[in-house]
């Protein structure tokens, strides 16, 4: 059984077809690519994959659970943690505290038990500082856990959302873009990152990206989105040397 | 020595010196003031303002939490003071002549005004937290001004029969001879037990102090914040929303309550009227949490304290008061919050930084 | 008999809701704020007619013309001064600002004007109308009050189909960014907008204060925010939904204060809109936004 299963995917803005007919299959622990011209429909997956967005028909399921109709709360805790294409990092929080929230349903502890610094508050607060500690030694982002977040560089905001992703414990991890804005070297770094992660957190990885050196340095398998549809999907190097891909992309 | 090192450390801390040094600050206040108060300096007329001062301090201290942590603008906690106040009021009128502990009749009367606001926030909570920005804003304002429009139509009497209720007129409430109208609609309540003191007001300003420090320095102060930084990304990692706007709303109107009970039982008649539960009670409190710092707590016991205070004591100034408040808030928000005035800023500070920085190197 | 009056008074009030309501509207629209300080140019036109009127003896007509000046001129100056800075920032930061203007006015008022009401004599002179062999009288000031609430209305509407100006607003509301690289002057559409708005409210100013002739710097206040109300009720950012809404809701208060109770006249207004909001946000004749991720 596949890890992630997408079937006959719709959804309609204002009466245009956004997303037609989307199909994925993702195996456990496979790293996976989501590529497309501008506008093609890519983010609007992510935002149905978590409940963001409602589809119009279609059927997903992560592990065999359906996750039709489910809140965005409720899918994260089912399982599946993204990024965002445009970052949305808790700005005002230092780099830590960004990592601990995503803890939060990992290591809970009730408000009153908060407010008068109850044992249990200490313990979770101890366990929780080391495994975001540990979370961002991996994005070596552990040296600036103190600084805030919107002070970060561009590239360390996008790994903190990767941080915060995995802090939450998912079985899938979405990235959209995550090398935006990125330059050749730390484009590079990501990549080990991103294998890093996969091999290490035991993660099964879909990605959106514009980079095909990211693209086909690290996807298995990708599927292409054209105008909402399908244009062509299975293994990296054999959809790249697709003619209508090759079209799509020059055509853009 | 050790101990010296360790107490330094702790100083370091921002988490863990923030609060104390407030804390400290109150406490300082408080005692200073008792000096003055037995060496007879403090005039009557400052001495009359010791309890507004602390009513107004909790409250901003509460707006604060709602509107600096949750991001939530509430122009309606006048709304929520006015709940504490008659609930609160309400059950020491009724338990007056029980022969109950004065002071175990006004704590009971401070739980039932704190829980009573508490819960008024919760149901107000429910529908408007769904809102955002400015329309959750009317919408608190809309409560505000329907919670005290209502508490001047309610009419509740007792007799030997037991409570009486009426939204019409105090005839119609059918009392006996023997029976007392408790809740006179637009006349409010009267006689009621003076017990508010400067004493329980400021144990009830570090009570609300050490409730927010320490929630916002929680998992549960976290989540509220994050909510504040950004919706959908809070959402992405399993926050729930509704749960913790509707909590903090909660506490953050059951502070007001407290403010409220302690207003209540300040004045010997309470009566809602636009000048102390409408919405420009809320506003002015809102003041306070502004130029104290969206976010501050000590900033807003700040504000709250100097606000009051100065156009008190610069008598010619108090026609002027409320005009030097909107001048002063307008101007700090254009301070804070304009883009261009942000960016001159920066590039004024950062120069200076720059500077400051090549020094260290050479 | 008393019914068909109630609703004549209803619509009478309706109407001066309707038109504060078109200014609270466009504004929205246009410059996507609430500008909580609108119902206080309602007041400042107000005093100004009164001082004009009743202080100096002028010309009703011109008192009227100098209120919708000297609000047209305030409105302009207050986006200037307080709102434009802040284009671009938070809009909780906006609408903070918007209380601290309209806090501004009402007290700068009450040191200029003093706190004390004034008895303010109608700018009409019409005699009533007594319909049905006497059994109903409509006054003047109603009558006129309608009438203005109808001219304006589709003089409004007229003004953004017909001219440029109309057109540049609607596309500025629709998307700021859009329209200004379509070579919009966007900074001058807002202005506009402002200035239209406040003019508007200076007109209700009057008419308000010659319907219930009374006058202090609080008077704006309250029928201000009940006009959101109308605005948010009837879909924000629609000019025939300011309309409906402005209508509905003095009828609903008439109604409301006649027939239930006149002490729970603003709990049934402020009713209505917290039922507005939650059960169409978007009210009567708005349309729903989608958030982008």
């Amino acid at each position: 059984m596949p890890l992630l299963e997408v079937r006959n995917l719709s959804i309609s803005f204002g009466g245009l077809k956004a997303v037609d007919t989307f199909e994925l299959e993702i195996e456990k622990n496979q790293l996976y690519g989501l590529i497309g011209p501008n506008g093609a429909g890519k983010t609007t997956v992510f935002n149905m994959l978590t409940g963001v967005y409602k589809p119009d028909e279609g059927y997903i399921a992560l592990d065999g659970q359906d996750l039709i109709g489910m809140k965005t709360i409720d899918i994260n805790k089912a399982g599946i943690a993204r990024t965002f294409q445009n970052i949305r990092l808790f700005s005002e929080q230092s780099v830590l505290d960004n990592v601990k929230i995503g803890l939060h349903n990992e290591y809970p502890y009730s408000t009153l038990t908060g407010i008068f610094r109850l044992p249990r508050y200490h313990k979770m607060e101890k366990a929780m500082n080391e495994k975001a500690m540990e979370l961002l030694k991996v994005f070596e982002l552990d040296k600036k856990a103190d600084v805030l977040a919107s002070n970060l560089p561009y590239g360390d905001q996008r790994k903190l959302e990767i941080a915060r992703a995995l802090a939450t414990n998912p079985k899938l991890l979405l990235l959209d873009e995550p090398a935006a804005g990125m330059n050749p070297n730390e484009t590079q770094e990501l990549m080990d990152t991103i294998r890093f992660v996969r091999d290490n957190f035991d993660m099964t990885i879909l990605l959106i990206e514009h980079d095909m050196r990211l693209v086909s340095g690290i996807c298995e398998e990708i599927t292409v989105l054209n105008f909402g549809q399908i244009l062509a999907s299975g293994e990296t190097k054999t959809v790249l040397k697709n003619p209508e891909v090759i079209k799509a992309y020059l055509g853009e | 020595m050790a101990a010296v090192k360790k107490f330094q450390s702790i100083l370091k801390n921002k988490e863990v010196s923030r609060p104390l040094i407030t804390y400290a600050m109150v406490i300082l206040a408080y005692l200073i003031i008792q000096v003055l108060i037995s060496g007879g300096i403090l005039s009557n007329l400052l001495q009359g303002l010791l309890v507004p001062l602390c009513i107004y301090s909790i409250a901003a201290v509460g707006l604060n939490l709602c509107v600096g942590y949750l991001g939530e603008l509430s122009i309606g906690h006048a709304g929520f003071m006015c709940v504490g106040a008659f609930t609160s009021a309400f059950f020491t009128k009724c338990t007056m002549n029980s022969g109950m502990n004065e002071m175990v009749r006004f704590l009971i009367a401070l739980v039932i005004g704190i829980l009573c606001a508490a819960l008024a926030g919760y149901l107000i909570g429910i529908p408007v937290l769904r809102l955002r920005g400015d329309y959750l804003a009317i919408v608190t304002l809309a409560f505000g001004e329907i919670i005290m429009n209502l508490i001047n139509v309610v009419f509740i009497g007792r007799d030997s029969r037991g409570f009486h209720f009426s939204m019409k007129d105090s005839v119609s409430l059918n009392l006996e001879e023997d029976g007392e109208a408790i809740m006179n609609g637009a006349k409010g309540i009267m006689r009621i037990p003076h017990q508010s003191s400067f004493t329980i007001g400021i144990i009830l300003l570090l009570i609300s102090l050490f409730v927010c420090y320490q929630l916002v320095n929680s998992r549960t102060g976290r989540a509220i914040m994050a909510i504040r930084d950004n919706r959908i990304a809070a959402e992405s990692v399993g926050i729930d929303i509704t749960r913790f706007k509707l909590l903090a709303f909660t506490i953050s109107a059951a502070i007001a309550g407290a403010a409220g009970v302690l207003y209540g039982h300040n004045l010997a008649t309470l009566i809602a009227t636009p000048a102390n539960f409408g919405y420009n009670m809320s506003i002015m409190i809102l003041v306070f949490v502004i130029l104290g710092g969206m976010g501050n707590f000590r900033g807003s016991v700040i504000a709250a304290v100097v606000l009051t205070l100065l156009p008190e004591l610069l008598r010619g100034l108090s026609d002027y008061r409320m005009l030097m408040y909107s001048i002063i808030l307008i101007i700090m928000m254009l301070y804070n919050w304009s883009p261009k005035i942000i960016a001159f800023r920066e590039r004024h500070f950062r120069g200076k930084l720059h500077k400051k920085e090549e020094k260290e190197v050479a | 008999m008393s019914f068909l009056s109630n609703l004549i008074n209803g619509l009478s009030l309706g109407s001066i809701y309707a038109i504060i309501a078109l200014g609270y509207t466009m504004v929205y629209g246009i410059a996507k704020m609430l500008n909580f300080a609108h119902g206080d140019v309602i007041m400042v036109g107000g005093y100004v007619v009164f001082n004009l009127m009743t202080g100096q003896g002028m010309n009703p007509l011109l008192s009227v013309i100098a209120a919708i000046i000297v609000c047209t001129v305030l409105g302009v100056v207050i986006e200037k001064i307080a709102y434009k800075p802040l284009r671009g920032a938070n809009s909780l930061a906006v609408l903070i600002t918007a209380i601290g203007v309209s806090y501004f006015l009402q007290n700068a008022a009450l040191l200029l004007f003093g706190s004390d009401v004034k008895a303010f004599v109608s700018v009409f002179n019409v005699k009533p109308f007594r319909l049905a062999g006497g059994a109903l009288t409509i006054t003047g000031v109603t009558v006129i009050t309608v009438i203005s609430c109808i001219v304006i209305m589709i003089g409004l509407m007229l003004f953004i189909k017909k001219t440029k100006s109309g057109q540049a607003m609607l596309a500025v509301s629709e998307d700021r960014a859009a329209a200004e690289l379509m070579g919009v002057n966007v900074n001058q559409t807002i202005s506009l907008t402002f200035a239209i708005g406040s003019g508007l409210a200076a007109i209700a100013g009057v008419l308000l204060c010659s319907a219930y002739p009374t006058l202090s710097p609080y008077t704006g206040a309250m029928p201000g925010i009940k006009a959101f109300t109308a605005a948010v009720f009837g879909g924000i950012g629609s000019i025939p939904g300011a309309f409906i809404g402005g209508i509905l809701l003095g009828v609903i208060e008439i109604m409301g204060k006649t027939y239930i109770s006149s002490q729970l006249a603003d709990v049934i207004v402020f009713g209505v809109l917290i039922v507005v909001l939650l059960v169409k946000p978007t009210g009567i004749l708005g349309q729903p936004i989608r958030e982008k991720v």
